[in-house]
């Protein structure tokens, strides 16, 4: 390809900033990780997002595409490969439905199921989260929500895989277990042993750590 | 094109079913609309939109389509003729970008503005729908979001072109004006002008009445 300058502005840790991770090494494009502090953010953020201030921000040759899900279909689209979405229309359709549903329905409920304090919110959004994994368990037919390789959903669904698990053990939740929904959760350890996702997927310990002095810090103000 | 059966379920004065409605105009889809009563809802659209049971949804040859926008790209893919979306991959992601700040950032503002009883709540709804549609004005370059002609951003914005006038009227509400963002006013003008728009728009009258019979129910129960 001929000069290709792509920078990806991003933050380790962050689920949508991973999406973007996986799809590009997908695709094999080289790209230069740019680590945002996102309490002090950066110039050259703002200048490329300046609407929503938000990682992750995809800039090829200059151009910057913003949004998740946007930058991943975008990724599909301007570079050769294997193919992230599916070819046939229909099916290209229900796949960005599962993934939008994904995006509206779990990660709000699962993140207030374990950082709120009052015990009627957090349970009112675990049964949110329940609901929306059971959805989700009923819909998983094959290996992948992609059918036997991972696809644009699976993508979008990594913060089921590697997040939740890790904020439901912060929190002593039982949001995704074998027992509830043993396809998902199948589907999770499929998910994560991929080399692909592998490699893309930040430190679990560094990543925990946050998470739980998070949690900490959110229940001793609380108090 | 060979046996092609194309359904549409949704309700007359819905923005969202009036985006599908107008991708299916402008690619010559013959359909049938299926009128529904979401107060109490058919078997046929529990069966066909089980997760959210909602409107609109695309039954084309038995297959159901959900989301509105992803409809829209659906019909775009699905069927020749005028496109809905820009063919260069880097302007595709912008138009889904601005298509999703649509969705996000103006319709719960807007419609908060208008039925939501408390003063300051109402405020804070007006302050945002009116920062979204600086973002818009900002934006818009030329005639139409898509250039010289209309293409996804516009659809997605139907809202602003015949909701947000009529809603601003019954609450007596400045949102949208002339002096604040005369480009958007003109666009309003223009997209109105278009004759796929002209003939995808339900009538005036009744949904003005729906809804300011809407909003004086909310008035009255406030009191």
């Amino acid at each position: 390809m001929a000069e290709e300058d792509v920078k990806l502005l991003g933050v380790l840790g962050s689920p949508f900033v991973c999406r973007v991770q996986i799809a590009l090494k997908l695709k094999g494009v080289e790209y230069q990780f740019v680590p945002q502090d996102l309490q002090n953010k950066s110039e050259e953020l703002l200048k490329y997002n300046p609407i929503h201030k938000k990682v992750p921000v995809l800039v090829h040759n200059e151009k910057p595409i913003n949004e998740s899900l946007i930058i991943v279909e975008y990724i599909d689209e301007a570079w050769k490969g294997k193919s992230i979405l599916p070819a046939d229309p229909y099916q290209r359709a229900l796949a960005r439905f599962w993934a939008k549903f994904i995006d509206d329905k779990v990660f709000i409920a699962a993140w207030k199921s374990v950082f709120t304090v009052d015990k009627n919110e957090r349970e009112k959004n675990v049964e949110e989260v329940h609901e929306a994994f059971q959805i989700l368990e009923d819909e998983l037919k094959g290996k992948f929500f992609g059918g036997e390789e991972f696809g644009f959903v699976d993508i979008a669904a990594v913060n089921i895989a590697f997040w939740v698990p890790l904020i439901q053990e912060v929190a002593g939740l039982q949001l995704l277990t074998n027992e509830k929904f043993p396809k998902l959760y199948k589907w999770s350890q499929e998910f994560m042993n991929q080399p692909t996702i592998k490699e893309c997927l930040p430190p679990r310990d560094p990543i925990f750590g946050f998470f739980k002095s998070r949690y900490e810090n959110l229940l001793a103000s609380a108090n | 094109m060979a046996q092609e059966n194309v359904k549409l379920l949704g309700v007359l004065g819905s923005p969202f079913v009036c985006r599908v409605q107008i991708a299916l105009k402008l690619k010559g889809v013959e359909y049938e609309f299926v009128a529904q009563d979401l107060q109490n809802k058919s078997e046929e659209l529990l069966k066909y939109n089980p997760i959210h049971k909602k409107v609109p949804v695309l039954v084309h040859n038995e297959k159901p389509i959900n989301e509105s926008l992803v409809i829209v790209e659906y019909i775009d893919e699905a069927w020749k003729g005028k496109s809905i979306l820009p063919t260069d991959p880097y302007q595709r992601a912008l138009a889904r970008f601005w298509a999703k700040f649509i969705d996000d950032k103006v319709f719960g503002a807007a419609w908060k503005s208008i039925f939501t009883i408390d003063e300051n709540e109402r405020e804070k709804n007006v302050k945002e729908a009116q920062k979204a549609f600086q973002f818009l004005e900002d934006e818009l370059k030329g005639k139409f979001f898509g250039g010289e002609k209309f293409g996804f951003v516009d659809i997605a914005a139907v809202y602003i072109t015949f909701w947000i006038p009529m809603l601003q009227e019954i609450a007596g509400l400045e949102l949208l004006t002339n002096e604040k963002f005369p480009k958007l006013c003109k666009w309003n003008q223009e997209f109105l002008s278009e004759p796929t728009i002209k003939e995808s728009l339900p009538p005036r009258d009744p949904i003005f009445a729906f809804f300011k019979g809407l909003y004086e129910k909310i008035r009255a129960s406030a009191k």
